[in-house]
């Protein structure tokens, strides 16, 4: 990107375009501003204890958990499309594994894969229908939403004889070599030598009050960053924005549009199996309202991020960010005097902020008049 | 210089059919190399529709297309594409939301290094994407300024800079010179016979007699989803042209009571 001010050639009509200027082209502005906001909103009325090491950490891990959901939906409607059942699948892709890991006893080697695998099919059948339909992806995954959350708790029941709560999925885990990715903390060494040192708060005992980094957080950061990299630095990024800016011109520009929707179906499903497997692994325990209304947070915290509803613009940072604002707000309001259930009044009204101000976006960068 | 090469694309007795109504009555047209085919034609005559059958966007309901002497069926612009015929579109095929730059790549990005870290040459594309539109004669601010920001005739310079950085063989043009002013129309007639020199075969479509002859080596009008037949330089006349274009009668009683000014 550097090299441009070298070859752009000057233009005596074109006013020179500051950094402000530009930044505020940017769709993950909006998030940033909002983190930057609600921080200092919690840092005036909550408790200082929200942003020691361990508040931090406490609102970050459902910010990871719903984040990880977000940057997929970000992706899909960057793609220009939605996906309703990624809540559905959370629960469904739960079932699966822990039906896998405690009813047929595989080992997580095989485990994970099998729920990924599963996950991916259900979100290409998703796809392909909405594909070969030509429906709204809005209507198709609404039907899932609840296709899913019923075979979810059928199953269950069918896998437990009745109960709608699967359990020992702890004691079918423990000691798997790949158990330490998917649950617990990580850099436990670190934060104890941190502890050792001082650094951090410690309990009388000198064991560190925060244990480790939630492997959450860890594959949060990674997902955001590799699907921030497809974005904007690979063709499949491109084609995903042309295929989410117009169906139409994208194909008759030679882009495999229908390749690349079912693709970010399955990528969608497949986010939903993460957060499915982590989740379970934490919870030792799968039920069948896992995820439950978790479309709607992640589509939200897609949109906060500066996602447009109408698809080919947006950014999966902005999807990160959005998601720490929605761990925030949702743990910071325990932290104040307010009552909690004015977290929907503010998720409500954020979202409301978000699109007009997205809307605004939109306009100055297509130039519309 | 044309005559006697084998034509690169040759399309015969091409049939389109919308349901029941029939954009295409079975049209033949070809293009040889280093040629500008002009096909003309009144709005709705049907030559949108029958260069996206060459293009790979429709398939044709009857007909055949020889490319390079082979039967071609293409099942999408991808495989037009990279046979190497390029299109402009009449709507241009551009994203407003997105750069000049990923407009000027979409489907054909070039990538560096390989393996995981495959991608985009993003350094290279955006100084492609200048180089080519200031051989257009179009100034842009940066190359990523969104292409919703272009002025139409500027959109429609950036269409046919790509078109003509990736017409291998063919370049289509559908109404290229509609929307541009007096300077930008003679750049793009002068990118047509430049393109045309280097021994790409180029099919222009207009309903501009004046821009057809002069860039056409040939003529084919469409009129109604059939050909009136095709025209060589030098045998036909503007004035014949247009009332082919016309069907006839009306324009030489019409262009009478004008006095000749249409
Ligand atoms: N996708 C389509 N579905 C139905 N009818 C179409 C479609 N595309 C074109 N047509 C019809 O075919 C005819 C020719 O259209 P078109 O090729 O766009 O004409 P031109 O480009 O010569 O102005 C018109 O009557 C148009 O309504
Ligand atoms: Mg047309």
């Amino acid at each position: 990107m550097s090299g441009n001010e070298a070859i752009a050639p000057t233009d005596e009509r074109l006013k020179k375009e500051g950094f402000v200027a530009r930044m505020m082209k940017r769709p993950e502005l909006g998030a940033i501003a909002g983190v930057i906001l609600v921080t200092i909103f919690f840092l005036i009325t909550a408790d200082p204890a929200m942003f020691t090491l361990s508040g931090v950490i406490n609102f970050m891990t459902p910010a990871a958990q719903l984040g990880i959901l977000a940057i997929g939906a970000a992706l899909l409607m960057i793609g220009g499309e939605f996906d309703l059942s990624i809540g559905s699948m959370v629960a469904f892709a739960g079932l699966f594994f822990a039906a896998a890991t405690v009813t047929f006893g595989l080992p997580l080697i095989l485990a994970i894969p099998l729920t990924f695998l599963f996950a991916a099919a259900v979100g290409s059948l998703n796809g392909f229908i909405v594909i070969k339909s030509g429906l709204p992806s809005f209507i198709v995954t609404l039907a899932f939403l609840f296709i899913l959350r019923g075979l979810s708790l059928v199953g269950l029941k069918v896998a437990t004889g009745g109960s709608t709560q699967l359990r020992g999925v702890r004691d079918a885990t423990e000691g798997d070599p790949l158990a330490p990715f998917f649950s617990g903390d990580a850099f436990g060494g670190s934060f104890a030598w941190l502890a050792e040192n001082g650094w951090i708060d410690t309990f009388k005992n000198g064991t560190p009050k925060v244990p480790g980094l939630p492997v959450e957080i860890i594959w949060f950061v990674i997902i955001a960053l590799l699907a921030t990299w497809v974005l904007l630095r690979t063709p499949a990024g491109n084609w995903i924005f042309a295929a989410g800016g117009d169906t139409n011109a994208a194909l008759n520009s030679g882009v495999p549009v229908r390749r690349i929707k079912i693709s970010l179906f399955m990528v969608t499903a497949c986010c939903a199996a993460m957060v499915a497997i982590i989740t379970v692994m934490d919870a030792g325990s799968t039920d069948s309202r896992r995820g439950f209304q978790k479309e709607f947070e992640a589509i939200i915290a897609a949109v906060i991020g500066g996602c447009l509803l109408t698809g080919g613009y947006g950014s999966a940072i902005g999807a990160f960010f959005g998601s720490i604002i929605f761990g925030m707000v949702v743990i910071g309001l325990t932290y104040t005097d307010f009552d909690q259930d004015w977290f929907q009044v503010f998720l409500g009204g954020m979202l409301l902020i978000a699109v007009l101000f997205n809307n605004a976006i939109r306009k100055r960068v297509t130039g519309e008049r | 210089m044309t005559q006697g090469t084998a034509p690169i694309v040759e399309m015969r007795n091409i049939e389109k059919h919308f349901g029941n109504i029939i954009a295409l009555a079975g049209v033949s047209f070809d293009v040889k190399a280093g040629e500008c085919h002009c096909l003309l034609g009144d709005n709705g005559a049907g030559k949108s529709t029958f260069i996206k059958t060459m293009s790979g966007v429709h398939k044709p309901t009857k007909g055949e297309i020889m490319f390079e002497g082979k039967e071609m069926d293409f099942s999408s612009p991808r495989d037009a594409m990279e046979a190497g015929i390029a299109t402009v579109f009449q709507d241009l095929a551009m994203i407003p939301l997105m750069s000049v730059t990923r407009n000027f790549f979409m489907g054909r990005e070039p990538t560096k290094g390989s393996g995981p870290f495959k991608r985009m040459d993003v350094e290279r594309m955006n100084e492609i994407t200048m180089t080519e539109m200031r051989t257009m004669g179009i100034n842009l601010r940066a190359p990523d300024q969104a292409v919703g920001t272009l002025s139409g005739g500027e959109r429609q310079t950036v269409a046919i800079a790509r078109a003509v950085h990736f017409g291998a063989k063919i370049l289509i043009l559908d109404e290229p010179t509609s929307a541009l002013g007096v300077r930008q129309t003679s750049n793009v007639l002068a990118t047509i016979d430049k393109v045309r020199n280097q021994g790409i075969g180029v099919v222009f479509i207009s309903h501009n007699v004046r821009h057809a002859l002069a860039v056409g080596d040939r003529f084919t009008v469409l009129n109604r989803g059939k050909t009136l037949g095709t025209a060589t330089r030098g045998e036909i006349t503007p004035e014949q042209l247009q009332d082919m274009m016309a069907g006839g009668q009306e324009m030489a009683t019409l262009e009478g009571s004008l006095g000749g000014t249409v």
